[in-house]
């Protein structure tokens, strides 16, 4: 039944658009906890899909006996864009561009750390191909 | 989707109602207590948004970053 939950998703949605908008007339903060709301409500609702996601591309991975190690770095890194690109969504929903710059980059850095141990395997690798 | 849904419609109430008190209160000449109500009342519902907000990075942790 997970075609029926678009339509849950839509209609949430347009539900509180409006409610926004009415209630921007008289009180933005409000209207912009509204928001908040309804998108950690969205995105909660995604996350459980996402772990059926996450359960299968594990299963697979033991299969391929892929280093766990690589695969819980990937996933990691897929939590940390979501995440990231929700709260610079919000921030700049509320008009703080600057807020929702610095979020990203704070996700792009902290991805490029936690890739530290792929990029060093890879590199090993490489220099291990080299004739000597 | 077994949220909470109607908590949208509790957030949206709370705005109008706090706007109608802010307004009467302004025209009484209580602009102090009326700015005092929009503020209590915005703490009030950013209570109720922080807690599905620790929800949310929960769900976050236990999906993604293999945390409990």
């Amino acid at each position: 039944m997970v075609h029926i939950e678009i339509l849950q998703i839509v209609g949430l949605g347009l539900v509180a658009t409006f409610l926004a908008l009415i209630v921007k007339e008289h009180n933005p903060s409000f209207a912009f906890l509204l928001t908040v709301f309804v998108g950690v409500i969205i995105f909660i609702f995604l996350a459980e899909q996402i772990a059926n996601i996450v359960a299968m591309l594990e299963e697979l991975a033991e299969s391929a006996q892929i280093n766990m190690v690589y695969m819980e770095t990937i996933l990691k890194i897929i939590g940390i864009a979501y995440i990231a690109e929700f709260g610079a969504q919000i921030a700049k929903d509320a008009g703080q561009g600057a807020i929702a710059s610095k979020i990203e980059l704070g996700g792009k850095v902290i991805i490029m750390v936690m890739a530290i141990p792929i990029i060093t395997a890879i590199i090993e690798t490489v220099i291990g191909l080299l004739p000597n | 989707m077994n949220y909470d849904v109607n908590l949208i419609f509790q957030i949206a109430g709370v705005g109008i109602v706090v706007a109608m008190i802010h307004t009467v209160l302004k025209q009484m000449g209580k602009e102090e207590i009326a700015h005092w109500v929009t503020l209590l009342a915005f703490v009030i519902v950013l209570y109720m948004v922080v807690n599905v907000v620790d929800d949310l990075f929960q769900t976050i942790r236990s999906v993604f970053l293999f945390q409990n």
